[in-house]
């Protein structure tokens, strides 16, 4: 991550921007924007809590239906449900990337964006956690799955995948989840501090009584030490087993020794850029132009832009010994994908991946939000796309012609993918005014670091280790 | 799952009493689809209608593949009936989270309708993809449920099933042996799908036992079992089909 020479002057100068406001201005600076609520933030809620009741009819339709309102068959036994399951999965993955490696790594620039990221974990995560419950057949018998003493005297299956799943999915919420709140306690303090009314008992609760005392504040470091490195097996596990649901059959396609890196590289390359796509439209929502600076877009772009190139590897790997392994169901699947019908789906996965890795190279595109917001979108586009093709496309295919299918979408299934994709935008939309957004006392740490000193009549930019 | 299950080269397995196993002379198969017809009546299957159906929907345990072989105007229809293989070692049962799909003691690939939540992971883990899942709530309409089989289950929307070699009868067969303190002959036992057949192209019978129909049927040179090189081990034996089947 070392920076060219050339750049350093900018970033410091920006950098000591924070370093010349009181504390007290940065408290507002952070607050303010989450007590403004102007009109075109309720239409947005307003919007978004309209998809989000339709997916729900849409999903109580299904409920109350079967399945077959899906555009489910056989052998496409599994769609969109799984995809967008795969899909959030993945994103959940840079909240943890982000702030427990970069904590590990004490890598300065996280600071203001720990809190998205990791408000970005637990709330794909949520979303995700849905997909699994919507594609059961029976919904209403989910619990069986849940392993605890029973009058069935059955436990459920550990060597299901799914079972590992369930497992997996729900370590790493419930661990993301207290990661999320851990950070938040001294924020609270500070949020009880400065309002008043059901902020301030809400504040209240959710500060546990904090003071700031030292011994609190080596206790807070030391709790986060410790998760940050108990949660990075966690969230290596979780796209793993996700991967493992595919690649532990024999489907054509899907039985690969690649997929569990393949699908954890492809995670952390979706959820740093939708970070970034995220963290571009709060910050021109909430106004924290002054937090969230070029320097961070820089440093995050650089990240997805590595990712992009490991994805890339990762998934030639992969194609390449399929490709030449020239079995005949995998040699007709691979002809779908680059010149039957899958071809659209293919190419718009290749160019949506690939350019992204490119235009990201420049600095330009990196600095400039708006462009940064768009090659990073088409990132998403292409991983969506990913696992479009991965599920519902190698699932058309299999070892028997005969039992060859097709897919069409319906609007059951569309209107509750959409559900979950409105579902989080809301929750975060609602989480950004009631949680400080940026990391205030991870600022305020931060910027011990650069500081202007006074030496004799000069006053001497600074910068120093510390932690 | 982890049992000495060595099966030898004609299929046969041991540590249980018997091993259940059919055979498929392609040879003979007509592609008059009446096994499915029998199917469909012996085992509560619902008709889903063409609509469904032409989207791969069709509930049938036993699916009348047919393949074309040519280029017109010398083209050939092949028939290959495909039903659940019953598998010593199915891909479908350790995937199930469940334990809906699972190896039952005599050796078949049970699916047991009350566990099921409708993960569908077992369809999609099987290769042969004979794993239907009622999409739907199952309708019989009048007067089909005069003819329900009430030794079968009616099944729910939302689950998985399959093909069960007809354990009805097999359960039948062997308890009313019991009673009258006889052993099973050979042949005794007849899934629906094998009663029906007018060409006489399905054999059911013990590969267990050397000297059973199926045995005997199962070493013909010209005996093979489908994806044999997946190594699912199936309890289906197909006998390959010559230029009679036209």
């Amino acid at each position: 991550m070392s920076e060219a020479p050339t750049d350093r002057p900018l970033e410091f100068e920006e950098r000591v921007l924070l370093a010349k406001r009181t504390d007290a201005e940065i408290n507002q600076a952070v607050l303010q924007p989450m007590l403004r609520t102007s009109p075109r933030f309720w239409a947005l809620v307003g919007l978004l809590g309209a998809i989000v009741i339709w997916g729900l009819y849409a999903w109580g339709y299904l409920v109350t239906w079967g399945i077959g309102t899906t555009g489910k068959n056989r052998p496409v036994y599994w769609t969109l449900f799984i995809t967008t399951f795969v899909f959030w999965v993945g994103i959940s993955h840079a909240g943890t990337m982000i702030s427990a490696v970069l904590r590990l790594l004490k890598a300065d620039w996280r600071r203001p964006i720990t809190r998205g990221a990791e408000a970005m974990t637990a709330f794909a995560l949520m979303m995700a956690g849905l997909y699994p419950l919507i594609h059961l057949g029976r919904v209403w018998k989910f619990y069986w799955m849940i392993p605890y003493p029973n009058n069935r005297f059955m436990w459920p299956n550990f060597q299901s995948p799914l079972m590992w799943d369930l497992v997996a999915i729900f370590t790493y919420l419930i661990g993301s989840t207290l990661y999320l709140y851990l950070a938040l306690i001294p924020d609270m303090a500070m949020a009880r501090d400065h309002t008043n009314g059901w902020r301030y008992r809400l504040y209240r609760i959710l500060g546990l009584g904090w003071r700031g005392t030292q011994g609190e504040w080596h206790k807070l470091h030391r709790a986060l030490g410790i998760f940050s490195v108990v949660i990075i097996p966690v969230f290596l596990s979780v796209h793993s087993i996700v991967s493992w649901d595919f690649a532990v059959t024999i489907q054509p396609r899907w039985h690969s020794t690649i997929f569990a890196p393949y699908f954890v590289v492809g995670a952390i390359y979706s959820g740093l850029a939708a970070l970034a796509t995220i963290l571009v439209i709060v910050r021109r929502g909430m106004q924290l132009q002054e937090f969230l600076r070029a320097e961070h877009f820089n440093a995050l772009g650089r990240l997805v832009m590595i990712a992009g190139m490991a994805w890339t590897y990762f998934w030639f790997a992969g194609f390449l010994v399929e490709w030449y392994g020239n079995e005949p169901v995998t040699r007709e699947l691979i002809q779908q994908e680059v010149a039957g019908h899958l071809a659209p789906l293919f190419y718009l996965q290749m160019v949506a991946n690939l350019l992204p890795i490119a235009l990201l190279a420049l600095r330009r595109v990196r600095t400039t939000p708006g462009l940064l917001l768009a090659s990073t979108l088409l990132v998403n586009v292409g991983m969506y796309t990913e696992r479009m093709l991965i599920v519902i496309g190698s699932l058309q295919r299999n070892d028997l012609p005969f039992n060859w299918g097709t897919y069409r979408p319906t609007w059951v299934e569309l209107s509750i993918v959409a559900m979950t994709f409105a579902g989080f935008a809301l929750l975060y939309t609602l989480f950004s005014r009631i949680v400080p957004y940026v990391p205030v006392w991870e600022m305020k740490e931060g910027r011990l670091r650069y500081s202007l000193r006074r030496i004799g009549r000069l006053l001497v930019p600074t910068a120093a280790e510390i932690e | 799952m982890a049992k000495a299950e060595k099966p030898s080269a004609e299929g046969a397995v041991s540590g249980i009493p018997r091993r259940w196993a059919m055979v498929v002379d392609l040879d003979r198969c007509t592609g008059c689809q009446a096994c499915v017809v029998a199917c469909h009546a012996e085992n509560n299957i619902p008709v889903v209608g063409e609509e469904q159906a032409g989207y791969g929907r069709w509930m049938h345990w036993i699916i009348i593949q047919r393949y074309w072989e040519g280029e017109y105007p010398n083209v050939k229809a092949r028939f290959m009936p495909v039903m659940c293989q019953q598998c010593t070692q199915a891909p479908c049962e350790p995937v199930c989270p469940v334990f809906a799909t699972y190896h039952s003691p005599e050796g078949l690939n049970a699916q047991i309708y009350n566990r099921c939540i409708g993960t569908r992971f077992c369809g999609s883990a099987c290769p042969y993809k004979v794993r239907a899942f009622n999409w739907f709530r199952p309708e019989f309409p009048e007067p089909l449920p005069e003819q329900l089989n009430p030794d079968v289950t009616v099944r729910s929307r939302g689950i998985i099933e399959k093909c069960t070699f007809c354990v009805q009868r097999i359960r039948r067969a062997e308890l009313d042996a019991a009673a009258a303190e006889l052993t099973l002959a050979d042949g005794e036992i007849q899934p629906a799908c094998v009663q029906t057949c007018p060409p006489s192209a399905l054999f059911f019978g013990d590969l267990n036992d050397p000297d059973s129909r199926v045995s005997q049927l199962a070493r013909s040179h010209r005996s093979f079992r489908l994806l044999e090189h997946l190594g699912t081990d199936p309890a289906v034996i197909y006998l390959k089909g010559g230029e009679t089947n036209v």
